[in-house]
């Protein structure tokens, strides 16, 4: 199963321009139909509304761009975890359910084990990382083993994983805090220190967490595009049977790929209920939200972890500012509106992209330069793989016999 | 006895939005285009259904109210779905994202507009269409009990919709072009049927029970509207698989997870289930554990139709 827009056929810098285009293009067209919400709802504060919503996150200075980080800390793990399935040809729709489960793991952690002292908030960090590959590795299997859709495993998983911690939750009384309906408070040692960031951005919520998440960009990016085990990955994401004839173990990498997507964010979980911001958990019957957020981030910053890096900073900004709009009587729902059209868009511009390859792809042939294979069409819902006839993408592709590595190259960075 | 027909008649309140909204995948799935967008679908059509309940309740009540707003769902459902289909078929985008953008921008909406128009998010309205005995037939022993007492005329609706949904994707023509489309498109538009126009129907006939089921959703469960369907698309979704995408077999499955939602939602109220001394929340767990079994179980030899998720492309062979 493969993404279209987890690699590009041409040159490296010719494709994130595309790229680009195509995110800022999604931005815009986003932000212009809240802009004609605005209007519709009410014409005299709109254009001040929309003014804030730009520029509302730097209006009360350093403490804004702290909440911005704070809030962007969760959902760029969970992009990134998104974001490192979309590369290696997944779809990891689950990053709700390993959020949460880091999350609990995080506070089961937190609230138990004070004698760790100094080390408390690491061991905790590192159980959200381990609880939320776990999640992961379940649909990951599934996918390997029995060539389960990890769409619809993941989905089922982020309900069971939602209602297992609920469950896990409110049968413990050490966890649970009956007045309130939520998680108790981890202990003081179980929170992550704020790295001198507290001084900077006085007031803010901000915390190391956000310098972890940075950590984790830097991280999956050597992954991705220095190593070689990254590079296994993606070409199992590429093309799972030319993977497995070049020697490759597709099961053991589609495994450890939703592993790692999982650990990332389960990652987002631990920072979130470790952030010391009286953020608990709280048991309602609703998807974690960060979950779907990463989705956005992950389409929005392309896949790419400086991408998603920016998305998530981006996204997180336009909802700090979201909030003083009840100063001009909106609700600040129109933040959410405007994040769902631009992934809608840019659903489109894989589209608008492989449009302008295809055209680039025309004039090199007249240059007679020969053709680069088109993109691929997404893999199917429930279907089941190996008994398929190749694919529609795949037919007369030039280089599908060869070795993948030839192939690979050309959209490597 | 009496345990026994309150679990029941509560079992067909969670059944009859599952069992639409499955049958409105179904036609999606079927023509070939994924309908991950279900949840938002549901979400719409009970948002403005429900909206238009509440600005009418006045004017209107009892059946005559709620006909009317199955059509407000049912419409909203279809113009909703449009996007999908534009994203899907005409764009060639990734069904997935798609549905998902749709899935994040409804609940969003609904609460903007809620906000917007009344202050609050939350939507109340009186609940005038219970049926607390339909004349003649509930006096029928045991089956007057069972179907005809403490109703809705959802619960026939959602009976009529899967009988015609049965027929239509079997014994007419378009329920075959809808197959081929779903099976290999490529084939059918050798034979001259357009995919797109066949694959538009699948998606709009989704939508148009897509919100239709989310308003039957909402009437018996609540009196109130608050933005969320909780989770029953996704649940659709299961219901849709395990039903293998065949419509009686999708009844079936509706059934069971009506049954495990009912007896989560009604468990303490039931002294045998209390004495059994299960957590509510495994029986929220089941329908998804049991899911995911199946698929484990018949991944090898899925009836899932071949071309689902596929844009259809005109030069592929």
């Amino acid at each position: 199963m493969k993404k279209s827009n987890s690699k590009s056929p041409r040159k490296a810098g010719e494709g994130n321009n595309l790229g680009l285009v195509s995110s800022v293009f999604a931005v815009v067209l986003g932000l212009l139909v809240g802009l004609v919400i605005l209007l519709i709802c009410n014409p005299g504060q709109a254009f001040a509304g929309f003014g804030t919503i730009l520029t509302g996150a730097v209006s009360e200075g350093l403490y804004g761009i702290g909440m911005v980080f704070y809030y962007a800390t969760p959902i760029i793990c969970t992009g990134l975890a998104v974001g490192f399935a979309f590369k290696t040809g997944l779809f990891n729709i689950g990053a709700s359910g390993q959020f949460t489960m880091g999350g609990f793991a995080a506070i089961v952690v937190g609230i138990t084990l004070p004698q760790l002292g100094s080390v408390h908030w690491v061991v905790a960090l590192l159980a959200a990382v381990l609880a939320g590959a776990l999640w992961a590795v379940i649909p990951g299997l599934l996918k390997a083993f029995a060539n389960i859709n990890e769409v619809i495993a993941c989905i089922m998983m982020n309900y069971i994983g939602m209602y297992a911690v609920n469950w896990a939750i409110k049968d413990t009384p050490a966890l649970f805090n009956k007045t309130n309906n939520r998680s108790n408070a981890v202990a003081s040692t179980a929170n992550i220190p704020k790295f001198g960031l507290d001084k900077i951005f006085t007031d803010s919520a901000v915390n190391g967490g956000f310098i972890i998440a940075l950590l984790a960009v830097v991280v999956v990016y050597v992954i991705l595009t220095k190593t070689t085990f990254g590079y296994e990955l993606k070409a199992v994401g590429f093309n799972r049977d030319a993977s497995k004839y070049a020697g490759i173990n597709e099961k053991k990498s589609i495994t450890l790929s939703m592993a790692i997507s999982g650990a990332l964010a389960g990652l987002g979980g631990g920072l979130l209920y470790l952030a010391g911001s009286g953020k608990y958990i709280e048991i309602v019957d609703e998807i974690a939200a960060e979950g779907f957020d990463g989705i956005s981030v992950a389409l929005l910053g392309l896949s790419s972890p400086l991408g998603i890096l920016l998305a998530g900073l981006f996204i997180a900004y336009i909802r700090q500012g979201g909030f003083y709009l009840q100063l001009f009587e909106f609700s600040q729902e129109i933040i959410d509106i405007i994040v769902a059209v631009i992934i809608y868009f840019s659903a489109f511009s894989l589209i608008v992209r492989s449009y302008m390859m295809k055209r680039n792809a025309k004039k090199a042939e007249k240059l007679n330069i020969p053709e680069t294979p088109s993109p691929q069409i997404p893999a199917p819902l429930h279907q089941p793989i190996p008994d398929e006839e190749p694919k529609a993408g795949d037919v007369g592709d030039q280089t599908t016999d060869e070795d993948p590595q030839q192939k690979e190259e050309g959209g490597d960075e | 006895m009496s345990t026994i027909y309150f679990l029941f008649q509560q079992t067909m309140f969670f059944t009859i939005p599952l069992l639409i909204v499955a049958l409105g995948g179904m036609f999606s799935e079927r023509s070939g285009v994924v309908n991950i967008a279900l949840e938002g679908i549901m979400t719409m059509g009970a948002f403005t259904s429900i909206l238009f309940i509440n600005l009418f309740q006045g004017t209107l009540s009892g059946q005559p109210l709620l006909i009317l707003a199955i059509l407000v769902a049912g419409l909203t459902g279809v113009v909703f779905s449009l996007l999908h289909a534009y994203a899907s078929i005409n764009m060639k985008a990734d069904q997935t994202i798609s549905g998902t953008a749709l899935n994040l921008f409804a609940p969003a909406f609904a609460i903007f507009v809620a906000r917007q128009i009344q202050g609050v998010q939350q939507i109340n309205f009186n609940n005038t269409f219970r049926i607390a005995k339909v004349p003649v037939l509930g006096d029928i022993p045991v089956i007057g009990d069972l179907f005809f007492k403490n109703t809705y005329i959802t619960t026939y609706l959602g009976f009529i919709i899967l009988i015609v949904s049965a027929i239509v994707l079997y014994k007419t023509r378009f329920g075959l072009r809808l197959r081929a489309c779903g099976e290999h498109p490529q084939a059918a538009d050798s034979v001259g049927v357009s995919v797109y126009k066949i694959r538009y129907a699948g998606v709009m006939i989704s939508g148009c029970l897509g919100g239709i089921g989310g308003l039957v959703f909402v009437i018996p469960t609540s009196t109130n509207f608050n933005a969320t369907v909780a989770g029953y698309g996704f649940l659709a979704i299961a219901v849709l698989i395990f039903g293998q995408w065949k419509p009686v077999r999708i009844l079936f499955a509706a059934l069971f997870f009506g049954l495990m939602k009912t007896i989560a939602a009604s468990y303490s109220g039931i002294p045998f289930l209390v004495s059994l001394g299960i957590s509510s929340n495994l029986y929220k767990m089941i329908p998804y554990i049991a899911t995911l079994i199946v698929l484990a179980f018949t991944s090898k030899k899925s009836q899932a139709p071949r071309a689902a998720g596929v844009p259809y492309d005109k030069g592929a062979r």
